[in-house]
């Protein structure tokens, strides 16, 4: 089995006020080299097949269809054993 | 007239648009999400709410509801189709709109009165309002940060699609006016056909008697006489 590790993120030229707001709670922390913050979304998924080929291609599918908006957000993921990631 | 009023899991301006229409004495149904008939309607709105709980990114499961299929097909046959706040992030997840809600720009839920100033005449939601009217329609969002690439912008602009823009009392666009950060303060804009808008604003909560502000009555209005 496996697990489609995914993050979406906002493109670098879409402001993002969510990270902007964090940036400015870390500078009045204390923590003034924080440069900037970006927030993105992390999304795990399990899959019963052992195909990776397969599973790339529905996944490639999924974040094209549903999870990223082009308009806005990018996507990048990684493919892993699902035995692998339950260890940790 | 007969309207069409779609109900997801989650909104909450559906009976408000409801009644506006039956006041207005026109032969309107709710149809719920997972019907796929939209009764033959000559307008159809997709309410404000929350559908599906905004989850993942606002209106991006509602799109999957077996009756968007339908009002996709509507709209393509140059059906009147009007979305509202959750109804336009809808709109544009189903790519029938371009462009994005993103968050607003304070990260704060707004819920106020906002003018917005009537930018063209040339579409069935306006026509008979005339260009330049001030109209005082309230908003209720967080995600309504309407944004596009700078390509796209330039087409809604040099195709007159932009039909509403945040603006104060006297009709002035300026940062002050921009409550949530749109880009070119956006409230609302149309498919290249016209057929479709798309509007952050509620004029189904201003167009009742027992509300402070009558303005989004110009709006039913003319729907009605671009329909007759």
């Amino acid at each position: 089995m496996l697990k489609a590790k995914i993050y979406v993120k906002l493109k670098a030229s879409v402001l993002d006020p969510q990270g902007k707001a964090v940036t400015n709670s870390l500078h009045n922390l204390g923590f003034t080299d924080v440069l900037e913050t970006r927030i993105s979304k992390y999304i795990e998924m399990n899959f019963t097949s052992d195909d990776r080929e397969k599973v790339s291609q529905e996944v490639e599918y999924i974040c094209n269809s549903l999870l990223a908006n082009p308009n806005t957000e990018i996507y990048q993921y990684e493919i892993v054993p699902l035995e692998q990631n339950l260890e940790n | 007239m007969r309207i069409s009023v779609v109900t997801f899991p989650g909104s909450n301006c559906d009976y408000d648009a409801y009644r506006v229409c039956l006041s207005r004495g026109h032969q309107t149904k709710l149809i719920w999400h997972k019907d796929t008939d939209l009764a033959n309607p000559d307008l159809v709105i997709l309410p404000g709410g929350f559908s599906y709980g905004d989850y993942l990114r606002g209106g991006a499961l509602a799109r999957f509801s077996p009756i968007v299929n339908e009002v996709i097909s509507f709209a393509k046959k140059g059906g009147l189709l009007l979305g509202i706040c959750n109804g336009f992030q809808i709109l544009t997840e189903c790519g029938l709109l371009p462009g994005t809600l993103l968050m607003n720009e304070s990260l704060l839920f707004i819920c106020k009165h906002q003018y917005i100033r009537v930018e063209t005449e040339a579409s069935p939601f306006t026509q008979s309002i005339g260009k330049g009217k001030v109209l005082d329609v309230p908003i209720a969002h967080k995600e309504g940060n309407f944004y596009t690439d700078s390509e796209t912008l330039k087409q809604l602009q040099d195709n007159n699609q932009i039909i509403f823009r945040y603006c104060d009392k006297q009709g002035e666009i300026n940062l002050q006016s921009n409550p949530n950060g749109s880009l070119d303060n956006i409230a609302g804009i149309c498919n290249p056909q016209r057929n479709i808008l798309g509007m952050m604003p509620h004029p189904e909560r201003s167009a009742t008697d027992t509300v402070p502000t009558q303005d989004g009555r110009w709006i039913f209005e003319a729907i009605e006489k671009a329909l007759e």
